[in-house]
């Protein structure tokens, strides 16, 4: 195998992985700070690509789509918390999880209503077309690296804002102990709908990003989803630490997987069955590594919850 | 007789008289349509031993249910082309070998499944589980030698001693008669010493460790029964339509049966009846009034979680007597 495949795919697994940290850090600040279980985070993913590819269509400006997106995902992040989730927080998990499954039938029928049943596609902004020259020969799409970028700027983002600013003392302070800190006079309601607000921007500007990679459609958000909660689960719920470890961890292991087990198999078993055999085990292999990882360590690897 | 004992009477008796007077109406559609209430009731059935009386949200039942619906696909599949199964067994298109295979695997997948989940709790305890099935829907998908994502076809419904499965009433007996037996099954289990224990253990783990019960042993046996149970409706459902279907073990079904539990009432004995009943006319009814259903059936959803918490055996029969 050439070190030049291995290096690019090894961006790949990079840039899988820093997307599906864009997912996991809302979905684990609404759970770490409101103890919320949210499958319908998918939905504002899928609502960020289609912000982004309609503005982008009749804009002709991806950067313009790019904030359209950003403001539907927390837009709508704002009014589901005001209308739905707010109604939640007190429930049990099962409550939770039955609510957010029934918003994710609602939005998805209610974004194939607006924008038909037909996928959308959204190109590549020129600035960004094209590919560099790495060292070691690789050919990288520019795009792709812009991508990585994005997600390590919006990691070290989060980090500055949750351990420097005034906001991020409060959200930490309702992590730990939302009566207190209700009582020293923080308006924790307008709290909570900020933060559910801004992890639904996070995956909205997501969905943007890899809406452009590949066709917009409805219940694209669901396998990320999916992800995303592997992702927290192998982190530690709560934790953006383990959130971001966890997603490098997941799109590198996903992205290797499929391009390495096949000829590894092949070399042990034979090419007629290792194609089978390979491409089963690369699907299934994050969900091993998780299945592992939580065997012997119940709440991850950054538990926020001791 | 109270109201709950009274309003289960009702539930068996219409979901008996309603297909089999549409038979002699010749109305099969409407008999295929109980058939899949029946079956999907059974399932729920299987989820609600975990969930409703043990507490442990599973959101991962969708591999049970499609680990029965490939036993079905698989057996009749060898036995139309007289093929052995793996391992050199003869292949059989009899419904109560493949039920009894169905029930090992799934208790064979269910038993290191349990084991490793029930370490964890809350919502670990529910993402692990989906984790589960998801490795268990992608295995599927992407092994070739069972229809991979296209899924599996039955051309010829399994058969049954006595009786002719392609006919949609004799189907629906077989269905109903496995779902009774499954209540029943649920209702011995339910009021037994094993049954309170894991009542017990949902409402108080530390308790009922004090006691001198440990609490895994008892979930874990909960659990694998419970894919059990989905598990044979899961093999009821491919001969059903026909096609095992690797959506059969997708989140989404995971999610179904959740609904359909609760729907009815989470922890009732004929809760998983009356969610079943309610859900399979809506999405019938909403069907056939609109192409966006979902969005209909969302709101639905979303206003019993808010509004109406109990489900429709709550809602007829008043709160659960130990809550």
């Amino acid at each position: 195998m050439q070190t030049a495949l291995v290096i690019e795919q090894l961006l790949n697994g990079l840039q899988f992985g820093v997307m599906l940290f864009l997912m996991a850090a809302g979905l684990t600040l609404i759970f770490g700070v409101m103890g919320l279980i949210n499958l319908a985070h998918g939905s504002f993913y899928m609502i960020g690509a289609f912000a982004c590819a309609a503005v982008a269509a009749a804009t002709g400006s991806f950067w313009l789509g790019l904030a359209a997106s950003l403001a539907a995902a927390a837009a709508l992040g704002a009014i589901v918390e005001v209308t739905v989730i707010r109604r939640l927080y007190d429930r049990d998990h099962l409550d939770q999880v039955l609510a957010t499954f029934a918003l994710i039938l609602i939005l998805s029928e209610a974004t194939r209503w607006l924008f038909g049943d037909f996928p959308l596609y959204l190109n590549i902004p020129a600035q960004l077309s094209g590919a560099i020259v790495l060292p070691a020969g690789v050919h990288y799409p520019v795009y792709r690296l812009a991508i990585i970028l994005v997600g390590l700027l919006v990691g070290l983002g989060l980090y500055l804002l949750i351990a420097k600013t005034r906001l991020g003392m409060r959200i930490r302070a309702g992590e730990s102990d939302r009566e207190m800190i209700g009582a020293l006079g923080v308006d924790i309601r307008s709290l909570y709908t900020l933060v559910f607000a801004l992890g639904a921007a996070l995956a909205g500007l997501a969905g943007a990003m890899v809406g452009a990679l590949q066709s917009v459609q409805v219940g694209m958000g669901e396998p990320v989803l999916i992800l995303a909660f592997v992702v927290i689960v192998i982190g530690g719920i709560g934790s953006i630490k383990g959130a971001f470890v966890g997603a490098l961890l997941v799109g590198v292991t996903d992205t290797m997987g499929r391009v390495l087990l096949p000829p590894l198999l092949a070399a042990v078993i034979g090419p007629a069955q290792a194609s089978g055999i390979g491409a089963a085990l690369a699907s299934m292999s994050i969900y091993i590594v998780m299945a592992l990882i939580l065997a012997f360590r119940p709440r991850g690897l950054f538990s926020a919850q001791g | 007789m109270n109201r709950e004992t009274a309003f289960n009477l009702v539930l068996a008796a219409v979901l008996l008289a309603a297909p089999v007077i549409a038979f002699a109406a010749n109305e099969p559609f409407y008999v295929a349509l109980a058939t899949r209430i029946a079956i999907l009731a059974l399932a729920a059935a299987g989820l609600n031993l975990a969930l409703g009386f043990g507490g442990l949200v599973s959101f991962g039942h969708a591999a049970f249910f499609g680990i029965g619906g490939y036993v079905a696909g698989i057996f009749a599949s060898h036995a139309m082309y007289s093929e052995p199964l793996p391992f050199g067994l003869p292949a059989t298109d009899q419904m109560p070998v493949i039920w009894l295979v169905a029930a090992l695997l799934c208790a064979l997948a269910a038993l290191p499944i349990g084991a490793i989940s029930l370490r964890t709790t809350g919502v670990y305890f529910i993402m692990i589980t989906l984790a589960f099935a998801q490795m268990i829907y992608y295995f599927a998908i992407s092994w070739p030698a069972y229809g991979g994502e296209d899924g599996l076809s039955i051309p010829v419904r399994n058969s049954f001693v006595g009786l002719n499965t392609a006919n949609a009433l004799h189907f629906f007996l077989i269905c109903y008669a496995v779902l009774m037996a499954a209540l029943a099954l649920t209702w011995r289990i339910r009021d037994s010493r094993f049954g309170m224990a894991l009542q017990a253990a949902r409402q108080n783990e530390v308790r009922l460790a004090a006691v001198g019960i440990r609490p895994f042993r008892i979930r874990l046996t909960a659990f694998v029964l419970s894919a059990v149970l989905t598990g044979l409706a899961g093999a009821l459902f491919a001969d059903l339509n026909r096609f095992a279907s690797p959506s059969m073990m997708s989140w989404h079904m995971s999610g179904e049966l959740i609904v359909l539990v609760i729907l009815g009432g989470t922890g009732r004995l004929f809760g998983p009846v009356a969610g079943a009943i309610l859900y399979v006319l809506l999405e019938y009814a909403l069907g056939g009034m609109t192409e966006r259903w979902q969005l209909f059936l969302g709101l639905i959803l979303l206003g019993v979680v808010l509004f109406a918490r109990g489900g429709v055996v709550g809602l007829v029969a008043g709160k659960a007597r130990y809550d």
